[in-house]
């Protein structure tokens, strides 16, 4: 989905992390690094935005594959979980795999318990669950007796390449959702061009959801930082603003 | 007979050296004077070919006959009995391949400045009367019967308007955060001011219609869905909102835009007034503009507006063959645009950090006319060359999106992706759904849109009549 606070605001994509029909919520869950999710964090309850466009994009493919594990880096735990729900609904046993930079940054994890067989947490300095990252409990399971069918990785980019690269020797698919910079969200612009096996798409509407061995992660890299520089005097004018 | 007068008034403008650096209007608009001076040169000949000349038929020598009585509002009148946004059609539309060129002085290489006049009349009616005052007086009847229009362009509003004047309840589902289409996001503030299509919008909604924003139809709910949950009839004005680009090497590279995108961040974004509003735009210093349309044309001046030094226009014709308004073309030119015609990128060259530092070209020279009736261009061997640059706008033209066509049972589409409707009436393959404007004929002009909208509303019409 694609949300912008007010007039002058501008259009980001969100990933949608959970739902409820019939209270006629959807949950995301956001990290505030940039102008946009730092205003969204300063919202209270029963604030508004001015504009919610979504779903958008293709939804992930859901079917019964046999094992699959499920890999979440950060904050990304949220979006990863309606997807282990789905899976494990469909009759997949579910490895689910959650990493953060510290025990702080570690949320959800029970919700992330409830809809898996098994959960491994870390954190990069040890201080809760396993020291290291997420690719090293994803590699020990590829190396073990289970078989593997399908893996999904979701997390900052770095994150998602590490964990394709990993399963890439063992021929397991692996799906990652790509965060390339998005206007419009509707196929109309071209912004979060990306390319995968040498062919050019959209990830407004071809995606987010491609195969993580055939994606070229350096051209993802340099266009999520297109305007790394913009995006700093933004923030920068927003703290001066606001007493930050 | 009175003598003919075939001294045209041109139409004041703002200086180029002074319009290049901001973004207000480039055309200033008639004076009084001068728009009496220019309704008084109409013969008002009884042959009337200006009219016919007029995708939407507008009574054209009674508008310029009631400025010249000093009749404003009565030249209001007229002027949108048939045209719902001429605000926007005085401002845009190429008059001189419409109304214009038939003009029986144009003969004489003096037609009518219709368009100027047309702009000049929905001017005065936005300063001097409010537009709840000039809505249709006689609400018309009811008819109970629902209509859902898919998108807020040029042909959904038209399409929208006739509909709610007939008596038919409308619904507008637009895509985007704010109504008006390619109005708003893709042709530029300072050829057609927002402030202009947002009262042609509110005149809309003033009619009865209920505008729904923020609506991706295809995604949300698809035309079935909106069939079934008691819509009589829908009508497709998506446009063709989908961006061709070359598929050459390097097209990836950080700094090259679609002109969608280019458009879209500048006209809808404002990332002009970048960081009051918050969108972003890397417009360099050395700006090239892959093609020669007036999208190409508004990217380009839309680029040295934004504070480029030098802003090329890269086309592979030769300057006979640009299909842009020859106005746009002079604009640019006046404003300082330097053209490379007969030139054609054949790959984009980039830095360790992934950003375009310039692009090779090709010679190009023209061959035999190709099936657009153009000379079609061939590149001259081994005449490539390095242009440098840090910013690349593609403006090749554009397809309708396939979200429509990919989410809808049973309709037909051609290979080019747009949808199979008559040309008179708009109606599709599909029972109760009709098309008009880009999505039926690939990129086009607003008032070939605005035509094709209002001719599928009258058979949108005769349609839930007869049920």
């Amino acid at each position: 989905m694609v949300i912008r606070i007010d007039e002058k605001g501008e259009r980001i994509p969100l990933t949608i992390a959970d739902w409820d029909r019939e209270e006629g919520t959807v949950t995301i869950v956001v990290m505030a690094v940039g102008t946009t999710t730092h205003r969204l964090a300063q919202l209270e309850t029963g604030d508004s935005i001015s504009d919610f466009i979504g779903p958008l994009g293709l939804p992930t493919h859901i079917d019964n594959f046999g094992t699959v594990v499920c890999v979440a880096g950060g904050f990304a735990v949220a979006t990863i979980m309606p997807i282990a729900r789905s899976m494990r609904e469909k009759g997949n046993h579910v490895i689910s795999i959650m990493g953060a930079r510290n025990k702080d940054l570690i949320f959800w994890e029970d919700e992330l318990r409830n809809v898996s067989d098994e959960l491994i947490v870390t954190t990069d300095d040890g201080t809760y669950g396993r020291k290291g990252l997420v690719t090293e409990p994803l590699k020990e399971i590829l190396d073990s007796d289970q078989k593997i069918d399908r893996v999904i990785a979701i997390g900052p980019s770095v994150m998602m390449m590490a964990c394709s690269r990993t399963t890439e020797p063992y021929g397991v698919k692996t799906i990652v959702s790509l965060n390339p910079i998005m206007v419009d969200g509707t196929g109309m612009c071209g912004c979060c061009r990306v390319s995968v096996g040498g062919e050019t798409k959209f990830a407004c509407v071809d995606g987010p959801d491609f195969d993580g061995h055939q994606v070229d992660w350096d051209l993802l890299f340099s266009r999520q930082r297109s305007y790394l520089e913009q995006e700093k005097t933004s923030f920068e004018d927003w703290k001066r603003q606001h007493g930050f | 007979m009175p003598k003919l007068d075939l001294n045209r008034v041109e139409m004041p403008r703002q200086d180029p050296k002074e319009r290049a650096k901001n973004f207000n209007e480039v055309a200033l608009g008639y004076s009084d004077e001068q728009a009496e001076y220019e309704a008084n040169r109409c013969i008002q000949c009884p042959k009337r070919p200006c009219v016919s000349g007029c995708p939407v038929n507008v009574d054209i020598p009674e508008f310029i006959k009631a400025i010249r009585d000093n009749d404003m509002p009565e030249a209001v009148r007229i002027l949108k009995s048939k045209n719902a946004l001429p605000g926007i059609c005085g401002r845009v539309c190429p008059q001189e391949t419409q109304c214009e060129e038939v003009c029986t002085l144009a003969k004489r290489d003096a037609p009518i400045a219709i368009g100027r006049l047309e702009r000049y009349v929905a001017d005065w009616e936005r300063e001097n009367q409010p537009s709840m005052e000039t809505k249709a007086p006689d609400t018309p009847e009811p008819t109970g019967k629902r209509v859902a229009v898919v998108g807020s362009g040029p042909a959904g509003l038209t399409a929208a308007a006739e509909l709610a004047k007939m008596g038919h309840s409308v619904t507008i589902f637009e895509a985007l955060h704010i109504g008006g289409g390619v109005l708003m996001y893709g042709i530029p503030e300072f050829r057609l001011p927002k402030e202009i299509v947002q009262a042609e919008v509110d005149y809309v909604k003033s009619l009865g219609v209920e505008l729904v924003l923020d609506a991706v139809i295809g995604k949300i709910d698809t035309v079935d869905e909106l069939l079934d949950s008691g819509y009589d009839a829908v009508f497709l004005g998506t446009g063709a909102g989908l961006p061709m680009f070359m598929n050459i090497p390097g097209e990836n590279l950080c700094g090259i835009y679609s002109a969608n995108e280019f458009l879209t961040r500048t006209n809808l974004m404002k990332a002009y007034l970048f960081p009051k509003y918050d969108t972003p735009i890397s417009a360099g210093k050395r700006v090239a503009v892959i093609g020669g349309g007036n999208v190409a044309m508004d990217s380009a001046r839309c680029a040295l507006r934004l504070g480029a030094e030098e802003v090329y226009i890269i086309y592979r014709r030769s300057e006979a063959e640009m299909p842009a308004r020859r106005e746009e073309v002079e604009n640019a030119m006046e404003e300082g645009i330097i053209f490379r015609f007969l030139t054609n990128p054949v790959e984009f060259i980039g830095n360790e950090q992934g950003w375009v530092t310039s692009m090779k070209c090709i010679e190009m020279e023209l061959g035999e006319p190709d099936d657009s009736g153009r000379r079609r261009p061939i590149p001259r061997e081994g005449s490539e060359f390095i242009i440098d640059i840090d910013t690349v706008v593609v403006a090749l033209g554009t397809t309708p999106n396939p979200l429509i066509a990919s989410t809808t049972e049973g309709l037909d589409t051609t290979r080019r992706g747009t949808v199979v409707a008559d040309e008179e009436t708009g109606k599709t393959n599909k029972a109760g759904v009709w098309a008009g404007g880009d999505i039926v004929t690939g990129a086009a002009t607003v008032i070939s849109a605005m035509g094709a909208g209002k001719r599928a509303a009258a058979d949108i019409d005769k349609y839930l009549r007869s049920q």
